[in-house]
């Protein structure tokens, strides 16, 4: 095991062990157990309320958690400001509502971490972020504030953003749920360009053609538990679970 | 294996609930929070026992005999005088004393029924407005109260008309005058702030040239100061034959101010509309009067009665400067008894007093209008 | 022109069809409403003259030349233009002012210390500050101004001690029902030295960090600037202050046979007017802050914590340009309703605009209408200032939208 921020000998970049979180008496994880490799694709799915959305919130420490352990990088996360920051400097998080800073210009919502958080320069932060930009397709907008963007261009722009601080993992928090239908496939461009480039990936979403496309391991939460999870050919050709074969009917039929 | 085992629902740990877990998060989470809540509760610990002293433990409670209802409670031998009350806690007796004069101000006694009545009046009114919510002819009715009431009230109070004796306007005072003053300024104010707001709304340039004039200049300039031009000039604008009434003059004097108040209100709920109903209403060939009474003010009123109530609020607390014009309310009955020299001095109680109740009432409505802030917050979730 | 197209489409109407027409409806309309507004303005302004005659009374504005007769509670006003009873009624108007805006801008600064602290402790995460903070906001909310204005100045007159036995602070404070006594400042020779160090030391403090901005955008380092500012600001003048021999004498209030004398006296009816608007105004300022808090998305909040930002990165940075952006309107507005209840003084005698001018004068010289209009116009210049104000504030802080 090692301490610097990096896998661990055996490959593993998160590892969950008997995670359990209550909201004030409900439980909300139940006894949560995973294990993610370095450079794994991993999409979440399950009904709403199944915990899905709190799961990754406790990989970056947004969401507090009573029972259980989470190494991330072989750094436990526990409540310690400086653990946390480094921890958040290597995992980076893609929100359902984008969360882009609408006082601030296209660019500079993306060097706004370079600069307070890692100490770049202004020059080095901004030609890294056009050359973020130019790479999601929005090169062009750089100089706009983010309510002059539609949906789908401010997503792109928040997918830049979080790579701006060249994360090890990226959690995607339902990235296409709040999308115009029209301006999905253009987010989905460009996660799936991610995740052919190596990065580790952790996807809640409804989206499954991408998870067919992407994803080598889908697992499915219900009630606050994982209660099944396998390959992509697997989970959808030979379900198990009764529960997973009916919210699999629910939503293959549209 | 791809399938889990089914998990148990468990209760949190107990580490994580119980009191002393919440003291600990609320009160005591860091440092900073523990010296914050030290510092309040010293805070706390200085102020709160000498005014319970003075308010409660050691005031002075010695109304004598009262009686209530037909029910006798003897409170002490008699009724204490200012000099049996001392000088370090508050002495109840003195608002015992003057009680009705705060509340009728110089009502003749005999007549005290008349008041009263219009109190039940009130009631009746706000309760039957929620009985009849349901009812089909509810518009009419309410308009019906809404035109009875005020020439009800106005009879039973001044009298005239040969059946009941005149009761002059100086006489009217204490809480009565000021709820009198508060709520002819709020009733009358609407009708015109709504034309005002409508006025400003208007395609018509000067219409809404004299609106916007009016409504700026009434807004930029002190309360006072249009009490103090309608109490010392508004007589010299009309003949010399009218004479006019000091409480009248204040009367205009706020509903004249108020309406522009009101007018922003209505103006913000005018705005509010969807440009979209107006197109509708055109379009469907109704005229200005049609298209503003049956489809722009119902929504626009309805999405504008929480800043309605709140500018309602302020007007009730602006009712206490007709002090300052000589017109005998709540505050300034109270104010003028301690100078009574039966009660030299008690000003503090009186002070307290008043604010007490009018602390009571206001709070109350406050308490309403964001209950009604919160309904229409969650009925216009669109 | 428009309006001549307009009606030479309509030369060949009906006069049916003309009524019925809209745009001559619109005409017809504005006509009679400034028709009606006038003839109103033109009845009114006639009894007005008929009354004015009938009873005798003096109108014009000869009477600002005259002497007032009256003396003027010593304050700031009294001391910027030099009062006496001999001074003119114009006189009275100027103090009156100046004694306005002293107590407006008193009233502003200390309202807006009290209302954010108390808007940032509604928001706190500890029960009891939190409570308590709520508890104070709908206390003085709920209480009319005016009855909080006659309550302080009551305590102050009768609860605080006559002069013999004044409440004394480490002797150079003294406080007596007569006002509050601190120590009057005479600047000596040097102390302009001082004044220029201050001057100087802002000057460096804003080129310094200026210069520290520059830094970190060329090589990424960030340098904490709070030490540096503080002690531009302020060490740096004392330094210089002490240097020259301190050279600022401070004019003690000494107690003599019944009163104090000297020192720098601020009446009773200052403290209790401004004391009360700020108490009363901080409640309106406290919900405006909590208010632009809370507007801000509680994503915005994830998102810079997600990215890695510190709370204080993330206040400065993300949330207080956002929360202020909200906050700023209506805080400029309850000024401006700070200003116009100061005219309150009129009920415990603090000369200010209303009290003095409109009330003092007005008593004595009883042309209402002047003095009252003189009083409104300067009102209404203070709120167009403050909307101008307001204008410019909200058109540099626009978030840009589509």
């Amino acid at each position: 095991m090692n301490n610097q921020t990096g896998s661990l000998n055996n490959g593993n970049i998160i590892e969950i062990s008997q995670l359990n979180k209550w909201y004030g008496d409900f439980h909300a994880l139940k006894n949560i157990n995973l294990n993610v490799k370095e450079g794994e694709i991993i999409v979440v799915c399950g009904p709403s309320g199944s915990g899905k959305s709190t799961l990754i919130r406790c990989i970056n420490f947004l969401e507090k958690f009573q029972e259980g352990q989470i190494l991330v990088g072989g750094t436990e996360l526990t409540d310690d400001a400086q653990k946390i920051r480094k921890i958040r400097s290597e995992v980076s998080m893609v929100f359902q509502h984008f969360n882009l800073f609408p006082h601030l210009t296209i660019i500079d919502n993306l060097t706004l971490a370079p600069i307070w958080v890692h100490n770049e320069t202004k020059q080095e932060a901004r030609e890294k972020a056009l050359s973020l930009l130019d790479r999601v397709g929005i090169k062009d907008q750089a100089e706009k504030y983010p309510n002059q963007l539609s949906g789908g261009q401010q997503q792109r722009v928040a997918i830049a953003r979080s790579l701006c601080t060249s994360p090890k993992i990226m959690l995607f928090d339902e990235p296409t749920s709040a999308l115009d239908p029209e301006m999905i496939s253009e987010v989905l461009d460009v996660m799936v360009e991610l995740a052919n480039e190596g990065i580790t990936m952790i996807c809640v979403t409804h989206e499954m053609g991408f998870a067919k496309k992407v994803a080598q391991r889908i697992i499915f939460m219900d009630e606050g538990q994982v209660v099944e999870e396998n390959d992509p050919e697997n989970f959808f050709n030979n379900a198990e679970s009764d529960r997973l074969k009916l919210f699999l009917s629910q939503i293959l039929t549209h | 294996m791809p399938i889990n085992e089914i998990q148990t629902t468990r209760i949190p740990p107990k580490s994580q609930i119980g009191t002393l877990v919440w003291l600990k998060e609320n009160l005591f989470s860091t440092w900073t929070n523990s010296a914050l809540t030290a510092i309040s509760l010293y805070l706390l610990y200085i102020c709160l026992p000498p005014l319970l002293n003075w308010l409660l433990i050691s005031a002075n409670f010695s109304f004598g005999t009262v009686n209530i209802f037909g029910f006798s409670i003897q409170f002490s031998e008699e009724m204490a005088t200012n000099s049996n009350c001392g000088r370090s806690a508050a002495c109840w007796p003195f608002i015992y004393e003057k009680f009705d004069m705060f509340i009728y101000g110089f009502y003749p006694r005999e007549e005290i029924w008349r008041p009263n009545t219009v109190f039940a009046i009130t009631a009746l009114l706000f309760i039957s407005v929620k009985l009849i919510k349901n009812l089909k002819h509810k518009n009419k009715i309410l308009l019906s109260f809404i035109v009875l009431y005020p020439v009800i009230s106005y009879f039973l109070l001044l009298g005239g008309l040969g059946i009941l004796p005149v009761v002059e306007t100086y006489k009217l005072g204490g809480l009565m005058l000021t709820l009198i003053i508060a709520s002819f300024g709020i009733i009358i104010s609407f009708p015109l702030g709504i034309l005002l707001a409508l006025g400003r709304q208007s395609e018509l340039s000067t219409v809404r040239f004299f609106s916007v004039i009016y409504i700026e200049f009434i807004r930029a300039v002190p309360l006072i100061t249009i009490l103090f031009m309608a109490s010392n000039v508004l007589p010299l604008f009309f003949d010399a034959g009218i004479s006019m009434d000091k409480l009248v003059r204040a009367l205009i004097a706020i509903t004249l101010f108020q309406a522009a108040y009101m007018a922003e209100v209505v103006r913000g709920g005018l705005q509010a509309i969807p440009k979209g109903q107006y197109e509708a209403a055109d379009a469907i060939g109704l005229s200005y009067f049609q298209k503003n009474i049956l489809i722009v003010l119902p929504q626009a009123l309805k999405i504008s009665i929480p800043n309605i109530v709140g500018s309602s609020i302020s007007l009730f607390k602006d009712t206490t400067l007709v002090l300052i014009i000589g017109l005998m309310d709540f505050l300034a009955v109270v104010t003028g008894a301690a100078a009574d020299k039966e009660w030299l001095g008690r000003h503090l109680e009186g002070y307290v007093f008043v604010a007490m109740v009018l602390w009571v009432m206001l709070y109350t409505m406050s308490r309403y209008s964001k209950k009604l802030e919160l309904r229409f917050n969650t009925e216009n979730t669109n | 022109m428009k309006s001549f197209s307009k009606f030479s489409n309509l030369k060949n109407l009906s006069f049916k069809e003309l009524i019925y027409n809209n745009e001559i409806r619109a005409l017809l309309i504005q006509v009679l409403t400034v028709v009606i507004i006038f003839s109103l303005f033109y009845v009114m302004i006639q009894n007005l003259n008929e009354n004015i005659e009938a009873r005798g009374i003096v109108s014009g504005f000869t009477f600002l030349e005259g002497r007032s007769g009256f003396d003027i509670l010593p304050f700031l006003g009294s001391y910027i233009v030099k009062f006496s009873p001999n001074s003119t009624n114009l006189e009275v108007f100027y103090v009156a002012i100046i004694n306005t805006l002293v107590c407006a801008g008193v009233g502003i600064i200390l309202s807006t210390i009290l209302g954010v602290l108390i808007g940032i402790a509604r928001l706190s995460t500890n029960y009891l500050i939190s409570r308590l903070a709520n508890a104070y906001i709908e206390l003085f909310r709920n209480i009319p101004i005016l009855l909080q204005i006659l309550f302080w100045y009551n305590i102050f007159l009768n609860a605080l001690p006559i002069p013999k036995k004044s409440i004394s602070l480490l002797d150079v404070m003294f406080i007596n029902n007569r006002g509050f006594y601190l120590p009057n400042p005479i600047p000596q020779d040097g102390f302009l030295w001082v004044s220029i160090a201050f001057v100087i030391g802002v000057a460096s403090a804003i080129y310094l960090k200026r210069h520290f901005k520059r830094k970190q955008d060329e090589t990424g380092q960030q340098t904490n600037t709070i030490g540096f500012t503080l002690g531009l600001i302020i060490v740096f003048p004392v330094v210089v202050f002490l240097l020259l021999g301190s050279p600022l004498q401070f004019d003690y209030a000494v107690l003599g046979k019944f009163n104090l004398k000297g020192g720098l006296a601020i009446v009773p009816e200052f403290v209790a007017l401004t004391l009360a608007l700020s108490v009363y105004t901080a409640t309106y300022i406290a919900e405006a802050i909590r208010s632009g808090i809370e507007a801000v998305d509680k994503g915005q909040k994830e998102a810079a914590a997600a990215i890695g930002l510190t709370k204080m990165q993330a206040l400065k940075l993300i949330i207080l340009p956002q929360a202020l952006r909200v906050a700023i309107p209506p805080t400029i507005n309850q000024y401006l309703n700070l200003t116009k209840n100061s005219s309150l003084a009129a009920a415990i005698g603090y000369p200010e605009l209303m009290s003095a001018f409109g009330g003092t004068v007005l008593n004595q010289v009883g042309q209402a209408i002047e003095i009252l209009t003189m009083v409104m116009l300067v009102y209404l210049v203070i709120s167009l200032l403050i909307s101008v104000l307001l204008n410019y504030v909200n058109k540099k802080m626009a978030i840009q939208g589509r």
